[in-house]
């Protein structure tokens, strides 16, 4: 009886956990993960695999040798970093590259913040978008899925992207460049080329379901963000701009739906409240589609959602919940 | 269904435990001892000696102000000392000791169990009745309630709000009480609708105890202007401001008490004692609380009276359990958990829960990884992670204009946290200290 333990309320707790959180995101990815097996075998699973250890390998190593504290590699963190720089990588990256990339996301893109929760930016993008910038040849160098039909391939070797015939068409004004791409319901299921995780369109909605039903993330910045590309390339299509691929190939094609359901939703770098979240939406929506119309790069997405992490702060700063008995000022 | 709109949890409800047991009285003690501050407000001044023989009902203390509640004898017996005590949460404070002797009590109490229904009192004398017998907000937070039938001037209530939600998880005194004492709930609620000169009331009930949804539909059937407000399952409805919104859609504004859109809001069990003050000249001397848990050998609902102590109650019910690690008067959301059971029953302590030692930690804090979970949670709106930040910087301003003093304590933030951060704990911190603050600011 001397040993009554006193503590301040609450006595409950959800019984939820950091770890949960991150596995439920890695269990969302599974579906993505299979495609990628199936459309690119061997190659898929080497680059995750190697992705992944090296994660967390880089932060076990600096947080025990650099930052000298007791390594959490245990809440999974690492993994769905690893997991998701895999996700945007070509299955034929060399493995030494892969290194490089997830060296740069941990030691760069978390680590040198203060860890978890501390970074501004995604440590798997900025692991991404190092690699684009410095090895732009291997990066845009994509296989052609496996033993599938070979019609949206240049050659043999390496596939030319859904993406890439859409930046073509854009740049020389030439819609029937178009006819290169794959038709919708392929496109949706992933049969065609791409970085690994990206390609089914289905395997990543059915994992965003799973995310929202069991309240990982919420609809905001997913919806937010494929409206906005819809939208956006929509008027594009129908105001007859020759060479605007249609809304629904901007949504099914290239790292749309793996950034809207899994890298823009990131805990640690987007928005705290739920109008905060779709603005931030909203404009990772409109960089995406800018850079696609006009940018160097076909694709975008990595780079529309690091300019928006670092606008994260300022929505946080400015976009605040609504309160209890909050009167609408006058 | 209705509830409130804004944040709010789902804990598990646990109250398979001591749900539908029959309420049963505790046997009294040998020895008692009455504290003289069981409400919010100036405790109240002794007016007995050492050495006078009580009845019960007898007045040992008066109101010490306007904001603060008489002490009324549960016992027949003998004063032995007037002192202080250390209650359960370590506070010390004062109280009266005493010997008791016997159930003898004050004539004028009518004691017969027969259902009066018939007020012939009009509003003046029912609140006198009500300031006189004590009466406090049971639902825990023990604020007088003659202050509340007494609106400030300007001010006119509409509506009376019955809370009869019982958000916490595990308790089921109220529920009980309105199974076994609807009508004279239903009673009581009329003559605060007289006493606030209204014809409207609104019994809130979560869906989570159908059986007394039905039973109190019935009775209010009857009776012109009552209706049941069935509701959804979610703490914390029993929130006062929270109830206020999920029954008539007004939200009161930071700072300001429910009379501003027009509400009082009342428990059931305060309506039950209001009942037996008016009616039958009872004062406030027991109340019903719910002792529970998965490892106690008889959960239940017990019957008290004031100066008990929790260890009788805890007999009552088979017990403590070895395996506990920790006792909370209260729920587990908002309740908190005491050193001893020594402690006397008291007005405010609405349930004893004994947790297992398994589920009496808290776990490690982690990171914050920024999720917005609390965001989402917090029934007031606030933003938890960053009041709980500002707090631990001590940037006590910006806890302010971040709106620190509209939290109400409810413990959703620190559920829901993924990383166990200990949110509540800083926010309680800085709202005290900013609270000092603007007391400070006012007082110049």
């Amino acid at each position: 009886m001397n040993n009554l333990i006193v503590s301040p309320a609450p006595h409950a707790h959800a019984d939820d956990s950091v770890r949960k959180n991150m596995l439920r995101v890695i269990i969302a990815l599974m579906p993505a993960f299979v495609v990628s097996l199936f459309a690119f075998g061997w190659g898929s699973l080497i680059v995750t695999l190697i992705s992944v250890v090296s994660c967390v390998l880089f932060e076990w190593l600096i947080t025990k040798f650099i930052l000298r504290q007791q390594p959490v590699i245990t809440d999974c963190s690492a993994i769905l970093t690893g997991l998701l720089l895999a996700f945007n990588l070509p299955s034929n990256l060399p493995w030494w590259i892969v290194m490089v990339g997830a060296f740069v996301a941990i030691a760069i893109g978390k680590m040198s913040f203060g860890g978890l929760g501390q970074n501004v930016f995604n440590p798997a993008l900025v692991g991404r978008v190092f690699l684009l910038i410095s090895f732009p040849v291997q990066m845009t160098t994509w296989p052609r899925p496996l033993g599938w039909s070979t019609k949206y391939a240049v050659d043999a070797e390496s596939g030319a992207t859904p993406l890439s015939v859409m930046k073509n068409a854009i740049k020389a004004g030439d819609s029937s460049l178009l006819n290169e791409l794959p038709d919708y319901w392929h496109a949706f299921v992933g049969y065609m080329g791409g970085s690994l995780g990206e390609i089914s369109a289905l395997a990543l909605l059915l994992g965003g379901i799973y995310l929202i039903c069991t309240k990982t993330i919420t609809w905001h910045i997913p919806v937010s963000i494929l409206t906005t590309v819809a939208l956006f390339s929509g008027i594009m299509y129908w105001a007859g701009v020759e060479g605007a691929a249609s809304p629904l190939a901007h949504l099914l094609t290239g790292g749309v739906m793996l950034g809207a359901i899994f890298m823009a939703t990131d805990y640690v770098t987007s928005p705290m409240t739920g109008w905060g979240q779709i603005i931030y939406g909203i404009g990772i929506g409109v960089i995406v589609m800018v850079i696609r119309t006009w940018g160097a790069y076909p694709e975008g997405m990595s780079f529309a959602i690091l300019i928006m992490n670092a606008v994260t702060p300022l929505l946080n700063m400015y976009i605040r919940p609504k309160r209890f008995g909050e009167k609408k000022k006058k | 269904m209705k509830t409130f709109r804004l944040g709010g949890i789902h804990p598990h409800d646990n109250k398979q435990y001591a749900a539908h047991r029959p309420i049963t009285e505790v046997p009294l003690p040998q020895k008692a001892i009455i504290p003289l501050v069981q409400h919010i407000g100036a405790p109240a001044k002794p007016i007995v000696n050492k050495g006078d023989k009580v009845k019960v009902g007898q007045v040992l203390a008066e109101a010490g102000g306007f904001v603060s509640a008489p002490v009324h004898s549960p016992f027949s017996g003998t004063i032995t000392k007037i002192d202080s005590t250390v209650d359960a949460w370590g506070m010390r404070m004062p109280a009266i000791f005493m010997d008791v002797e016997g159930d003898e009590w004050l004539e004028t109490i009518d004691t017969t169990p027969t259902i009066n229904p018939v007020c012939k009192l009009d509003s003046k004398e029912i609140i006198q009745k009500v300031t006189e017998a004590g009466i406090v907000g049971l639902g825990g937070a023990c604020f007088p309630t003659h202050v509340k039938l007494m609106p400030p001037p300007g001010k006119k209530a509409e509506v009376l709000i019955v809370n009869g939600v019982e958000c916490e998880p595990y308790l089921t005194c109220d529920h009980q009480l309105m199974l076994e004492h609807g009508e004279e709930i239903i009673i009581g609620i009329q003559i605060l609708m007289k006493a606030l000169n209204i014809n409207k009331a609104i019994i809130g009930i979560e869906k989570n105890k159908p059986d007394a949804i039905e039973h109190m539909q019935e009775l209010a059937s009857r009776c012109l202007g009552i209706s049941v407000q069935p509701l959804k399952l979610k703490y914390p409805q029993g929130g006062e401001k929270q109830l206020i919104d999920a029954c008539i859609k007004r939200q009161v504004p930071s700072g300001a008490l429910p009379i501003e859109v027009g509400a009082v809001v009342d428990n059931v069990a305060t309506i039950y004692a209001v009942y037996e003050a008016v009616q039958k000249n009872k004062p406030l001397i027991s109340r019903v609380m719910t002792v529970t848990g998965k490892e106690v050998k008889n959960p239940g609902n017990y019957k008290v009276r004031f100066g008990t102590p929790l260890a009788d109650v805890l007999a009552l019910a088979g017990g403590i359990p070895e395996t506990t690690g920790k006792i909370i008067g209260g729920g587990p959301m908002m309740g908190r958990a005491m050193n001893n059971v020594d402690m006397p029953a008291n007005k405010r302590i609405s349930g004893l829960l004994l947790l297992p030692d398994s589920e009496s930690h808290r776990k490690e804090a982690a990171n914050c990884i920024r999720c917005a979970k609390c965001v989402q949670a917090c029934p007031m709106g606030l933003e938890p992670y960053l009041l709980a930040k500002l707090a631990g910087l001590q940037r006590w301003d910006d806890m302010e204009q971040h709106y620190i003093m509209d939290c109400i304590e409810c413990g959703c933030c620190m559920f829901t946290c993924p990383s166990n951060r200990p949110l509540l704990d800083y926010v309680r911190m800085g709202k005290a200290t900013v609270g000092g603050i603007i007391c400070a600011r006012n007082a110049k």
